[in-house]
């Protein structure tokens, strides 16, 4: 992704939001890409380039997906002789394709193992998890209105949430004394800083399975979240785009499970945000879902869901390929078992480099804590080291302060899009480093 | 229970308005050939249905473009990760290549000055929020489109003031009308950023003409502000005089590389041109490189499937295809268009002459009960439950004269086509009847044919390099 850093001058009159920066784009996050863009590190053309490590993608399970494909060319072809195409094209209706939504709506439950129901009449489709969040959020808050967002997040929440919307993003602070988990004084503490700021919370935004820790939240702070939620009258959405990446489905408890085993109650203020891009490693056909538990949310995202709709083509093929329970049953299955085998491979080799990472169950990157590698335990030091590991180790990882991350020295590495050779470089490559690294201290 | 913002729970998604009402009525008992000849003809979407056949075909002459596979490898791979904003390369290459076409190629465009966007709906109100704060306005001129109330108003709190124009020389924009809209945005304290239009026009089913085009760019020179010209009918001129694009005007003003270059911007789509609305192509282009590079980041809210990308970009590179389906989409639109204004005047209906589009623009002031906008509604009401055709009432596109309906052509059949012109025929005979035989309204007769004459034979009022609008 190339990228291009303006500097903000007197314009031919755009908006404050076109000339601000709070896309973003100028942080380390996407420095790094720049880097690997420039220099991408490729087996056999390029062995001494820069191995991409930041980016969350999914390449483990292609060819389950292609073998579908192969299976089912329907799916992507409207039928023999496109009879389905004409009805697809004219498709533009902002509640999205039915097949589409039950079958997204099955999906969804089959990752949480049939614990949690699905109506597919709340579903609302977007282009993509990065629309559905924005789309949310101009729903439940209004400019200069705050979201609570536990620290580490993902770096592009700052766009996400804020740019077009003008709200803020107000921290809930996680620390390593508890693996970084959420606690209720931890809540408290934000709830009261944007008060102090005069600043109305509209709601709490979680990401579970977290990005960037790679760990499931757990039930007990599920509950904590959504009695905090009620108590302060806000809204809580939980983001659960890596749900599919659990290594194991029973260690992934839902917000859907929670409410289903109070009845629903107080759900009204509960919003799910769904995608494949990661489950299933398709970022490019931009599949995102809202789901809600409030009527009204439902109406108006559907409706502004029309800057946003996915494309009916795509649509048509995961309606078929998602409503394939027997495809669907072993794709769930088997991306779960790459997954963790992929983590295993990179913590073991970690590990045997003398680097710790905190103890993960999901997703597709592992929480690195190199805060002994740092000449000084400051983000100034991280960044120092990031820069090291970016121009002389040559790995692109992302450091933990572009997550917000209030303790120095943890970084996010990426394990899922590339290959196993390609991971074992770069674990090699690591290895080599902590190697030079002692011998320089002794 | 928590609140939602103000965006939540306002009225500005629009969808309380009659254009909507008449979709809702639609769908309640739609007509179908077979299954139910007496329902509804919906005759209130602007969709093009006319050349689905050459797409068909070309799918069938092309099977790789639909199963991810280039040269017969397969691309998957490549394409289920790319979620680049800066969008596929080959795409953006057809589609300026296409809107060249479209064009004669009298102008080209710069495949780096493209933004791809999840439909039209998507591009302008990105390119909202890029040119305009919260309270500044735009300035549109009526009729419009009614989706441009949500699409521009809703999520960017920017506000729409309209340009009026009248009958008087067939909608057309003038100096006046600018002038006065501007007066009217002074009266409620909002600064104008720009003007925006839509040529072709939709509801009016006419191209701008050069004067209209070369007054925009005055006023936008002499004002210092933008000009969206939304073209996405652009592919849909099946008459003379042809289309002008905003950017043949530059070119011939010699104003590339001048200030007011950079504040004219384009937004093009596929969903009316090619009718695949379902598909999310829309596209900004840009001659100023921030509000690209802005359009661009904020396209990650809404950037289209790089599956559909992949598909199209191997189409539009099908010149020959690229260029028989321009020509062959313009013949058929041009005989459906000929087919609805011949069933409109059997029916004593005429309407304003025009060239473009997938809709007429039907003049219904003779069977007003008065010049009221409510008469209009009932008259409405009227063709929508009685008649069963669901038409858009001039209302609902701020027009500032009762009695105007967008009727649309595209979307059914020959035979459905006729079928509506029949019911709508034995409706108006029905009303004359009862005026005829009511003396006081013998007057309306008289001047139901003399507007006929009016509007149907009446020559413009500008004059035209190109000939007859």
């Amino acid at each position: 992704m190339a990228i291009e850093i303006e500097q903000p001058s007197v314009s031919v009159g755009l908006s404050k939001v076109a000339v601000s920066e709070t896309h973003g784009e100028d942080s380390p996050y996407f420095a790094g890409w720049k880097a690997y863009d420039e220099n991408p590190y490729e087996e056999s053309t390029n062995p001494s380039g820069v191995i991409q490590m930041g980016l969350a993608e999914n390449q483990v399970s292609f060819d389950l997906l292609e073998e579908y494909l192969e299976q089912q060319p329907e799916a992507s072809t409207w039928g023999k002789g496109a009879p389905g195409f004409r009805e697809n094209a004219l498709f533009q209706d902002y509640h999205g394709l039915k097949s589409f939504r039950q079958a997204m709506a099955s999906f969804m439950e089959q990752i949480r193992g049939g614990r949690a129901k699905f109506d597919l009449n709340r579903i609302v489709v977007t282009a993509g998890a990065t629309a559905a969040n924005e789309l949310l959020t101009f729903i439940l808050a209004d400019p200069g209105d705050a979201l609570l967002v536990p620290t580490p997040y993902y770096p592009g929440f700052d766009r996400d949430l804020r740019w077009r919307t003008g709200i803020k993003i107000v921290p809930i602070h996680c620390d390593s004394s508890n693996n970084f988990q959420i606690t209720p004084q931890a809540l408290e503490a934000a709830y009261k800083e944007a008060e102090s700021k005069d600043v109305r919370v509209r709601g709490v935004l979680i990401t579970n399975p977290s990005n960037p820790l790679g760990a499931t939240i757990q039930r007990s702070v599920l509950e904590e979240l959504l009695d905090f939620a009620t108590r302060k009258n806000i809204h809580l959405v939980s983001d659960e785009i890596y749900s599919g990446s659990a290594f194991s489905s029973s260690e992934f408890v839902s917000i859907a499970e929670i409410l289903e085993a109070r009845q629903y109650k107080d759900s009204e203020r509960v919003h799910i945000v769904y995608s494949l891009s990661k489950d299933l490693g398709l970022p490019g056909f931009r599949v995102g879902t809202i789901y809600s538990y409030n009527d009204k949310v439902v109406t108006t995202a559907r409706r502004m869901s029309s800057f946003t709709l996915i494309s009916s083509q795509t649509q048509y093929l995961l309606a078929s390929m998602l409503s394939n329970k027997k495809f669907t049953e072993n794709y769930i299955k088997t991306n779960r078992e790459r997954l963790q085998k992929r983590y295993q491979m990179i913590i073991e080799g970690l590990r045997s480099a003398g680097i710790e990472c905190l103890k993960g169950n999901a997703g597709l990157f592992c929480w690195m804590n190199l805060s002994p590698l740092l000449e000084e335990q400051t983000r100034e030091g991280e960044l120092a080291l990031w820069d090291s590991m970016l121009h002389e180790v040559k790995l692109n990882i992302s450091p933990g302060s572009s997550c917000h991350c209030s303790e120095p020295g943890w970084f996010r590495v990426c394990f899922a899009n590339m290959s196993e050779q390609t991971l074992e470089v770069a674990l090699k490559r690591i290895h080599n480093f902590m190697q030079k690294r002692e011998r320089r201290r002794n | 229970m928590g609140l939602l913002s103000g965006k939540a729970t306002c009225n500005t998604h629009g969808q309380d308005s009659s254009y909507f009402l008449g979709w809702q009525e639609y769908e309640k008992n739609p007509y179908d050939e077979v299954q139910n000849p007496t329902g509804i003809i919906q005759m209130g979407l602007a969709e093009n249905q006319l050349s689905f056949d050459l797409l068909e075909s070309w799918l069938a002459r092309n099977p790789d473009a639909a199963g991810f596979k280039r040269d017969g490898q397969s691309i998957f791979r490549e394409l289920a990760l790319f979620q680049d904003y800066h969008g596929l390369p080959a795409f953006k290459k057809a589609l300026v290549e296409f809107m060249s076409e479209i064009r004669g190629n009298k102008v080209t465009f710069d495949t780096s000055k493209i933004v791809l966007t999840a439909g039209a709906t998507s591009a302008n109100e990105t390119l909202m929020f890029c040119l305009a704060e919260p309270g500044e306005a735009f300035l549109l001129p009526t009729p419009y489109y009614p989706g441009f109330d949500r699409d521009l108003k809703w999520r960017t709190g920017v506000e729409i003031v309209p340009i009026q124009c009248t009958s008087l020389n067939g909608f057309q924009i003038t100096e006046t009308a600018i002038e006065e809209a501007y007066q009217l945005a002074q009266k409620r304290h909002l600064k104008v950023k720009g003007v925006l239009v839509t040529n072709p026009s939709n509801p009016l089913g006419t191209t701008m003409s050069r004067n209209e085009l070369n007054l925009l760019v005055n006023i936008i020179t002499e004002k210092n502000i933008h000009l969206i010209s939304d073209e996405i009918y652009s592919g849909t001129v099946f008459s003379s005089p042809g289309f002008v694009s905003i950017m043949e005007i530059l070119k011939d003003r010699n104003c590339e590389n001048t200030q007011v270059w950079n504040r004219v911007h384009i937004v093009y789509s596929l969903s009316k041109d090619l009718g695949l609305p379902g598909f999310r192509v829309g596209a900004i282009y840009s001659n100023d490189d921030m509000v690209v590079a802005a359009a661009t980041k904020m396209s990650s809210f809404g950037l289209v499937s790089s599956q559909t990308q992949y598909l199209l970009s191997a189409l539009l590179s099908d010149k020959k295809f690229t260029q028989n389906y321009i020509s062959e989409n313009k013949k058929r639109l041009k005989q459906r268009h000929r087919k609805l204004v011949s069933g409109l005047e059997k029916a004593g209906i005429s309407c304003l002459k025009s060239n473009a589009g997938l809709f007429c623009w039907v003049d219904m002031r003779h069977l007003l009960r008065s010049n009221t906008f409510e008469a209009e509604m009932e008259l409405w009401k009227k063709i929508v439950y009685d008649v069963k055709l669901n038409i858009s009432p001039g209302s609902s596109c701020h027009c500032t004269e009762p009695g105007w309906f967008r009727v649309c052509f595209a979307n059914m059949s020959e035979d459905t086509l006729k079928l509506s012109m029949q019911r709508l025929k034995a409706f108006v005979d029905s009303i004359t009847t009862t005026l005829h035989n009511q003396s006081n309204h013998q007057s309306i007769k008289n001047s139901r044919r003399r507007s006929l004459t009016k509007w149907v034979f009446r020559l413009s009022f500008d004059d035209r390099v190109t000939g007859e609008r």
